[in-house]
């Protein structure tokens, strides 16, 4: 049993289980200071999951917009013009501004809870990529509002959204939100994958590391390959509309399917990026319900990484339609159906823990029946797109509208849901409603089928994307209207969920610690947990601490509070290695994620704001990183010299 | 939430379905679903099978997935069990090893159904082909018959005929944004990029009138940009295509003739071009023969007198956002212009 | 602290309006557009007292939609033919600061109206009002009398000169009809 691995302050720390009673390691400012100086990853991470959450509104009431044109034939309710920058808003809200970066908060929030850490690594910079994404949304919104939101599409191709015939300053603020959220998406997996491989408390050795947290880290990695394609394809777009290059003018010796490529190249992995994070949750969720641990772990971490790696082989499968040559297309339909296998690995090993458990089913894991139901569904639509004659008929109509949602909104968005049910208590320390909970899962779930089955039905029939309206004569409006009557649905099930949100903070029934019987150590700490998580770092010998009689083997003490000092330990065995001090809060991330944003909005009307732009925002970084003489001497102070005589 | 409302839940919503996709089988025009051709035909029979393997692996994932929960549910919630008992994780992993092997031969299965498909698709027969270019611009089709005798040669819009039973060669290229050509009834689709040539054949089996659209957004009014393919029979396209070959006559007809002259001399002339006039323009869709085609605007209307009117006067109205001004002319031209259009066969 | 936020507001508000104005889409024409102004002069040189009547201006100059369909105007009328994107030829250069007739956006449209000597084809009753005043405003984009958030961006073709949106504003002089001599 360790008692102690290193020497430190002598003070005899309480056991875990009392630290509800103790003072928590330091208390943080209050007031808007506090709030903008906030180092606490979950802080950041509740501000980043309803910001999230936010823009899933904002972009579900676009969508609203859209049914409503679309329920009746040649409909005057909206314009093209107009419905142009709404269903381009609609996607590049839900694909930029929701579905990635509410992945990410879900990793900032609960990794560092089930390594059994105080903090995430470099809270400061998950601070600063938290501002420089919101900015970028606000001025996504902003620009949408004043009549120059993007209307070219979320995938915004070339030369529609060129300098010739994307008119206007629309597709530039496109191009600069994928700026925003490329570097603040890059900043956050720097800092999971950093913490997962670092700050893991002892004994959690590679083979130990829940599911949820090896499918983040699946993420991430994804992450960091893909965001620099779309990072180039968007630089290179803003050069070519400000400054006049050709990257994508034909006649000077560019190609408008270069953009399809490197777009393509980083939206194939980011449907991934969300789907895999989704994985996690359900392998998080499913053990709980079912009573036993998953079944296959090494399987499901195999499937996660081989799932993130071939996801990098199957972008063309977007651009069957073009002018790449059969053979070449032939490759990407196999990769296409390939990745189906370590999916389908994963499917099986849960039906096998379910079926050989005592399942309890309450709303998480009624959220993740609804997934095996739609995303299985889209999955096998998917693999019909995947084959490229089929894909001839089905590219680019309401077929691909139902499988993406399919795939996207069972795939993800239930097992988000799923997952906001299972670790709102944690969280907030009340139970959401359990009767309001079943009434919002079969609300989406009726609401959603009812909306998107029959977009199959209408790809087939020949109804393209991406239109405004279409003739009384195709025969369109009867199963359209359906889908709008779905959509309502839809609607009415998030305000559902929206109202047992607010009713369960104010009244819900109070949760403990461990309301759900979880597996992992997040459940070990109070709910909500306190600033810096733990008085003392778990010893963890076991896959799930929390059910093995000897999961936790002891405590390590001594780390300091003030700051809050982390173990870290190696990246394979976690073995401890040594204690590193976190930063105390401090303003400098939202300023220099100001000075940040001013450049980026600058520089879509004029090259010179780089060159000025960057002026302020060096400075702002120096500021950030000068050592303060504060912390440099409680630093020296809580530094121990090796000893020369006995251990 | 009971076990049996559960269950009749998902029971009612397979049924909705089901039934939404009975309905399928009674296609309206422009459906996939409805071939008119062999390339079209090959790519439904790979559908019948897709659809038939994949409904089935559905219905068994799905079942095994819900019954797994349903079957074993404890309401008290025990103790969680660490899942160590090594004779059920070897069943286990024997069938979840087996299942994962079904889904690996299912999906060769399907590769195999796929390539086959696409051999079937490239061995059209194409000698003796008709070849027809075509230029997407926003938002019309621009179409021009290819002959090896450059007289032959000769231009259309928005309406394509082709004789039954002959493969149709289609040099597909833009003139301004991506665009893609579409006819679900005869083929797939293929995408128009500027600054390279793509390349589709397809052949009409049957006579008929087939719908289609472009099918990648292309701007303000990309739903208002379709197509017509009009399959004839041989001799019945043989005499549309020396129609169209024929230049118009001079008018005989007073108003005629004070149309064209209105057309060669004010807005008109400045973007179409019409056989045997001064207008020569190729910005917008030639109008040499508009009279016999079946509508405007790129299938935005039927064309009729009242529907030619309203859109030449204002076909903002129609279609906003294209590139076509509205005629502000008083009624002693419009009149004229209008009567030249229609007789324009 | 109050004076910053009031001046960074002012600031915003005119980037919006700014922003509604350059970001219109007007497909509808408008019933009777602005006929070609009054009081276009050719002459700077008047009898008896000046008149203080400013020139009347585009306002399309402040819509890029606007000024996007005049460069597809420019195209597709075979302005190129004489004005070679520009550049001149047989016609004068637009996009240098050597004006004719008149550099004022009404001269502009009275030139493409009436036609010029020696070779301006007169476009009357061939373009409506709408399309003539927005092929003025791309006019004087060409030789960026335009703002640069406003003027087009290089086109998807071969590209002879820099494109609207970073041409250096050339300030406009008059000139009379250039001797046979200074001919390119």
């Amino acid at each position: 049993m360790i008692d102690s691995v290193l020497p430190g302050r002598g003070d005899a720390f309480p056991s875990p289980t009392e630290d509800a009673r103790v003072a928590p390691l330091a208390v943080e400012r209050r007031g808007l200071v506090g709030f903008l100086a906030t180092v606490d990853h979950k802080r950041i991470g509740i501000r980043y999951i309803v910001t999230g959450f936010a823009f899933f509104v904002l972009g579900g009431t676009l969508a609203g917009l859209m049914r409503l044109q679309l329920a009746v034939p040649e409909n005057g309710l909206i314009g093209p013009d107009r419905y142009n920058q709404i269903f381009t808003m609609h996607g590049t809200t839900m694909m930029f501004l929701f579905a990635v970066p509410i992945m990410a908060s879900m990793a900032v929030y609960l990794v560092p809870l089930m390594l059994g850490t105080r903090n995430i690594a470099f809270p400061r910079m998950v601070a600063y990529s938290y501002w420089v994404y919101v900015i970028g949304g606000a001025m996504l919104y902003v620009a949408f509002l004043l009549d120059v939101g993007p209307d070219a599409g979320w995938f915004s191709y070339v030369p529609l959204a060129g300098p010739q015939y994307g008119v206007g300053k629309r597709s530039d603020f496109w191009a600069q939100l994928i700026t925003f959220t490329e570097v603040s998406g890059l900043l956050v997996a720097v800092a999971i994958v950093t913490t997962t491989f670092r700050l893991r408390a002892p004994g959690m050795t590679i083979e130990r590391i829940p599911l949820f947290v090896w499918a983040m880290l699946a993420n991430m990695f994804m992450t960091m390959a893909a965001m620099p394609s779309v990072m180039s394809a968007s630089t290179a777009l803003i050069l070519d509309r400000l400054v006049g290059t050709h990257f994508f003018n034909p006649a000077e010796g560019g190609d408008p399917l270069l953009w399809q490529h490197l777009f393509w190249f980083f939206g194939h992995p980011e449907v991934y990026m969300i789907f895999v994070p989704a994985l996690g949750i359900v392998s998080a969720i499913v053990p709980t319900f079912a009573r036993r641990t998953q079944f296959g772990y090494p399987a499901m971490v195999i499937s996660l990484v081989a799932t993130g790696f071939l996801s990098f082989a199957l972008w063309v499968h977007h651009m069957f339609a073009t002018a790449i040559p059969d053979m070449g297309k032939g490759f990407f339909t196999a990769a296409s159906m390939v990745i189906a296998i370590p999916t389908a690995v994963q499917l099986f090993c849960w039906i096998a823990t379910l079926w050989t458990g005592r399942v309890v089913l309450r709303t998480p894991l009624w959220w993740i029946l609804g997934f095996f139901f739609i995303l299985v569904l889209g999955g096998l639509t998917g693999l019909m797109l995947a084959s490229v004659p089929l894909d001839y008929q089905i590219h680019d109509t309401y077929f691909v509208v139902a499988h993406l949602h399919y795939v996207l909104i069972g795939g993800a968005v239930f097992p988000l849901f799923g997952g906001f049910y299972y670790w709102f208590p944690k969280a907030t320390g009340r139970m959401l409603d359990e009767r309001l909970g079943r009434w919002n899962f079969w609300l989406f779930f009726i609401g959603f089928n009812v909306a998107f089955f029959p977009m199959h039905v209408l790809g087939l029939w020949g109804m393209p994307r991406r239109i405004y309206t279409y003739s009384a004569a195709m025969g369109w409006g009867t199963l359209n209207l359906v889908a709008t009557l779905g959509a309502l649905l839809i609607v009415t099930s998030v305000a559902l969920f929206i109202v047992n949100v607010a009713r369960s903070l104010r009244s819900g029934e109070k949760a403990g610690a461990d309301p759900w019987g979880g597996e992992t150590l997040e459940w070990r700490l109070p709910s909500p947990p306190a600033f810096g998580n733990l008085q003392s770092i778990p010893v963890v010998t076991s896959r799930s601490p929390m059910w093995s009689p000897e999961g936790i083997a002891g405590e390590v003490r001594g780390l300091a509070s003030q700051p809050v000092e982390v173990l870290v330990t190696s990246g394979l065995d976690a073995h401890p290695d040594h204690r590193l001090s976190m930063p105390s809060p401090t303003l400098w991330p939202f300023v220099a994620a100001i000075f940040t944003s001013i450049m980026f909005i600058g520089s879509i009307f004029t090259p010179w704001a780089v060159v000025w732009g960057t002026i302020p925002i060096v400075v702002a970084m120096t500021a950030w990183f000068w050592p303060k003489r504060g912390e440099v001497r409680r630093n020296r102070a809580l530094e121990k010299a090796p000893r020369l005589e006995d251990a | 939430m009971t076990r049996r409302a559960g269950r009749v839940r998902a029971l009612a919503a397979g049924a909705a379905s089901l039934a939404v996709a009975a309905a399928a089988l009674a296609a309206p025009a422009q459906s996939a679903l409805d071939p008119a051709g062999p390339q079209a035909a090959h790519i439904h029979s790979l559908w019948h099978l897709m659809l038939a393997m994949c409904a089935l692996v559905f219905v068994l994932v799905v079942a095994a997935a819900w019954i797994a929960v349903l079957r074993h549910r404890d309401r008290a919630g025990g103790a969680p069990e660490l899942g160590d008992d090594p004779g059920r994780d070897r069943r286990l992993t024997r069938n979840v090893g087996l299942a994962t092997a079904a889904s690996a031969v299912g999906l060769l299965a399907l590769v195999v159904a796929s390539v086959a498909t696409d051999r079937a698709l490239a061995g059209l027969p194409h000698e003796d082909a008709l070849h027809v270019e075509i230029t997407g611009h926003q938002w019309w089709w621009e179409v021009r018959y290819d002959d090896k005798d450059a007289s032959k040669v000769f231009d259309t819009a928005n309406e394509i005929h082709i004789p039954v039973g002959r493969t149709v060669a289609l040099t597909l290229k833009a003139d301004d944004v991506i665009h893609s050509f579409w006819v679900p009834n005869l083929h797939g689709k293929k995408d128009l990029i500027p600054g390279r040539t793509n390349t589709t054949m397809l052949r009409a089996d049957a006579p008929g009138v087939y719908r289609g659209q472009c099918a990648e957004f292309c701007g303000y009014q990309h739903a208002w940009m379709g197509l017509l393919v009009v399959a004839d029979p041989p001799d019945e396209y043989a005499r549309w295509e020396d129609a169209q070959r024929a230049t118009p006559p001079e008018p005989t007809d007073a108003t005629i003739a004070e149309g064209r002259r209105v057309f060669e001399s004010t807005t008109c002339a400045m973007c179409h071009a019409v056989q045997g006039t001064r207008a020569n323009a190729r910005r917008a869709p030639d109008l040499t023969h508009l009279a016999s085609r079946r509508t405007l605007a790129a299938v935005a209307l039927d064309n009729t007198p009242g529907n030619l009117a309203a859109w030449v006067q204002d076909p903002q109205r129609f279609k906003p956002g294209s590139n076509m001004p509205p005629v502000q002319l008083p009624p002693e031209q419009l009149g004229p212009l209008l009567a030249f259009l229609g007789s324009l066969k | 602290m109050k004076q910053l936020v009031r001046s960074c507001a002012l600031v915003l508000a005119l980037l919006g309006l700014a922003a509604c104005e350059r970001e219109r889409r007007d497909f509808e024409q408008p019933p009777s557009a602005a006929k070609i102004a009054s009081g276009v002069r050719l002459s700077d040189v008047v009898p008896g007292g000046p008149t203080n009547a400013t020139p009347p201006q585009n306002p399309l100059e402040q819509n890029a939609f606007a000024v996007a369909e005049g460069k597809r105007l420019f195209h597709w009328m075979n302005c190129n033919g004489c004005h070679s994107e520009g550049g001149g030829g047989m016609g004068p250069a637009l996009i240098d600061d050597v004006w004719i007739y008149g550099s004022e956006p009404a001269n502009i449209v009275a030139t493409i109206v009436q036609g010029r000597p020696n070779g301006m084809p007169s476009f009357a009753g061939r373009l409506n009002d709408q399309q003539v005043w927005q092929l003025a405003a791309y006019v004087r984009s060409m030789s960026g009398q335009v703002r640069k958030d406003v003027a087009p961006s290089r086109d998807d073709q071969i590209n002879s000169r820099p494109a609207e949106n970073r041409i250096e504003k050339a300030d406009p002089r008059n000139a009379a009809l250039p001797a046979a001599s200074e001919h390119p």
